[in-house]
């Protein structure tokens, strides 16, 4: 496994879609620290691009990688190779190269501005953790998908329709559940509601970290209990973790059974 | 005339020769300050020696001055009220106050001045206290330097700081208030100026006004308290300059407005509160160059409000600049700066060519049904934002600032 993970992070590595990833993210870096002057505001606007622009290059990436390399899959299968660990090491080399052009990439500009002296450290950090998970979480709904999917287009159109779905469609069903419920109390709703979606965590778990001063509202004292406390942050950590296992094992179990 | 002036001149000489200081300390003849109380004569002095002097009960009763050497205790043994006073032209001055009783069923103060005029109390250390100055039916005195330091927790059995009900042209300059239920209350008092206090860490309101008219607050600083600033059923007041910050909490703000008519409200920071005003009833008030940063929400009109004016305040970084719960709006916006304004102007004289809508509807969404605060910054409700943006439904459509400013206001 680990040979074909080596094999394909220097494939990609060597690529030029990771330097333009990676490109981008330090353009965006640099652009968002030296004309904003502001760490947290930058942190901010890093927040919305990072849940928005990570899950779809995760999926969009994933998906091309598989269908572009399935012939180099066949194969290896052709091989004595376990096949949990082919597609595992493809698995990580994607998702460990996107995550290093996010981290290096977002890294870089902060580190020369100056952030080791500052006090948004921890948000940063948080930032970039669950920009990961993001990574590993998508990338790997990817892989689901190109796997049952045989036909490239079909494929292509359900990831952009799974990343349209958890990004904007499911806030809109929940806001229209807690609408509709309003007479009804919500507070476990919205939490669980939140926990179930990847990028809603996410937010939320940023959010908490800076912008706290509206959700102390009344209502927001129980999400400020829940998510800003240790148990809140360990419950969230779980649940990306789960996020990122049960696709994972899904990939393994279908790549087992499936017929090449 | 120039007999009168000699006349009256001779008198105050005479008066002043008349007047004599008596001295409190633990090894003189007067020992204790009731028995001074019950030496001196009209306009004495009594100098109070640094000690520690276990007194409650005490009765001012004739017009006298009160000081204190190096802050001699003065500690009720929590058996009551402290000092009272019941004359005109009394002046109490440096001494340190503790352990006033708590009770409930009265009001027991550290010092309460009743139905007097002229009295000035100044340079006071109150601790330990259940009510700290409290001025009942008097009028024409000054509160200035005090230091109370309360230790309340709960609203039920705590007392406020500074406590007027039914006193007129009272001052209340200098005065640090911590740690009590309301920093400085005001009930039925009118024209009274409060300048300069800091009131901080109390447990309900820094500032508390009800049924209060023509009153002016300025330069003063509330922050970290229990709810912010209140001012109830109140004609006239004037706010300036005032800083509000930090209010954070479950049901905070920096300043709640109920039933206010024709106040101004003029260069006050709102900074980092979870709401920055509420209002609610208020009438023709003027808001203007007032610096709204890092709020919750900057302003929460709750309804009821009709003929405001909001003019060249600055809104910056709030997750919300305004909530609204009505379609119906009667108020002005106008050349205020909104940092979420995304319009342009071709023309550069500063004002931009697209008029600003403060209210979004995830505001309103919010208002509504408070649990969907949940689903702040993210893109789907950036999307529906941006269609009420365009073609208004939930929101007044007339609420909008026909001026917005390219810059920051700067005064």
């Amino acid at each position: 496994m680990l040979k074909i993970l080596k094999y394909s992070f220097y494939d990609l590595m060597r690529s030029r879609w990771s330097y333009v990833y990676f490109a981008f993210y330090l353009l965006l870096g640099i652009v968002l620290l030296f004309l904003n002057n502001d760490l947290s505001k930058a942190v901010i606007t890093l927040m919305n691009v990072i849940i928005i622009l990570v899950p779809l290059i995760g999926t969009i990436f994933g998906v091309m990688y598989y269908y572009n390399n399935k012939e180099f899959t066949e194969l290896l299968l052709a091989q004595p190779l376990k096949r949990s660990s082919i597609f595992l090491g493809q698995y990580l080399g994607v998702a460990i190269s996107l995550s290093m052009s996010l981290i290096l990439g977002l890294g870089l500009p902060f580190v020369f501005y100056g952030l080791f002296e500052s006090s948004a450290i921890w948000d940063f950090s948080l930032l970039l953790i669950t920009g990961t998970f993001l990574t590993l979480i998508f990338t790997a709904l990817a892989f689901n998908i190109a796997l049952s999917n045989e036909n490239k287009i079909k494929g292509f159109g359900y990831a952009i329709l799974l990343w349209l779905f958890l990004g904007v469609i499911y806030d809109g069903i929940f806001l229209m559940v807690l609408i509709g419920f309003e007479d009804y109390p919500l507070d476990k709703v919205s939490l669980i509601g939140t926990m179930l979606n990847p990028i809603d965590l996410s937010r939320t778990l940023i959010l908490l970290k800076l912008d706290i001063s509206a959700l102390l509202g009344y209502t927001g004292a129980i999400f400020k209990q829940f998510f800003g406390t240790n148990y809140g942050l360990i419950v969230s950590f779980i649940a990306l973790s789960l996020w990122v296992i049960l696709p994972v094992l899904r990939m393994t179990i279908t790549s087992k059974k499936k017929d090449f | 005339m120039k007999k009168l002036v000699v006349f009256l001149t001779v008198i105050l000489m005479m008066d002043l020769a008349l007047a004599q200081t008596l001295e409190v300390c633990k090894t003189c003849p007067i020992s204790s300050i009731k028995a001074a109380l019950a030496k001196a004569k009209d306009f004495d002095t009594i100098v109070v020696k640094k000690g520690t002097y276990r007194e409650h009960n005490v009765v001012v009763d004739k017009p006298l001055t009160i000081i204190g050497k190096n802050y001699p205790v003065i500690d009720g043994e929590n058996k009551g009220e402290i000092i009272t006073i019941v004359s005109d032209n009394v002046t109490v001055d440096g001494l340190h106050i503790m352990n006033v009783g708590t009770s409930y069923t009265e009001d027991y103060a550290a010092v309460r001045v009743q139905r007097s005029k002229n009295f000035l109390i100044q340079n006071l250390v109150l601790e330990r206290l259940f009510f700290g100055i409290y001025i009942e039916r008097s009028s024409d005195g000054k509160i200035l330097n005090n230091k109370i330091i309360g230790d309340a927790v709960e609203e039920y059995n705590s007392g406020n700081g500074i406590q007027l009900w039914y006193s007129k042209n009272v001052e209340i300059e200098d005065n640090i208030v911590q740690h009590v239920r309301d920093g400085i209350y005001l009930e039925f008092s009118d024209f009274c100026t409060i300048k300069n206090n800091l009131s901080s860490l109390n447990v309900r309101y820094g500032l508390h006004f009800m049924f209060s008219n023509d009153d002016v607050y300025q330069d003063n600083e509330f922050s970290n308290n229990g709810a912010g600033v209140a001012v109830m059923f109140s004609k006239r007041i004037k706010m300036y300059n005032n800083l509000f910050k930090d209010n954070w909490g479950s049901a905070s703000y920096g300043m709640l407005l109920k039933e206010i008519n024709d106040a101004e409200i003029i260069g006050n920071t709102f900074q980092d509160n979870t709401i920055g005003i509420n209002i609610e009833g208020s009438n023709r008030i003027i808001y203007k160059r007032n610096n709204f940063s890092n709020n919750g929400w900057a302003i929460k009109v709750r309804g009821a409000c009709y003929e405001n004016s909001f003019t060249e305040n600055n809104f910056l970084y709030n997750s919300f600049d305004m909530a609204y719960n009505s379609n119906v709006n009667d108020n002005t916006f106008d050349r205020n700066y909104w940092s979420n304004y995304t319009g342009y102007d071709l023309n550069k004289n500063g004002i931009g060519d697209i008029p600003f809508r403060p209210v979004k509807l995830f505001s309103y969404i919010v208002n509504r049904t408070p649990e969907t605060i949940i689903l702040l910054r993210s893109m789907f409700i950036d999307i529906i934002d941006f269609s009420e943006k365009v073609s208004p439904v939930f929101t007044p459509d007339d609420l909008l600032d026909n001026n917005p400013l390219m810059k920051k206001v700067t005064w």
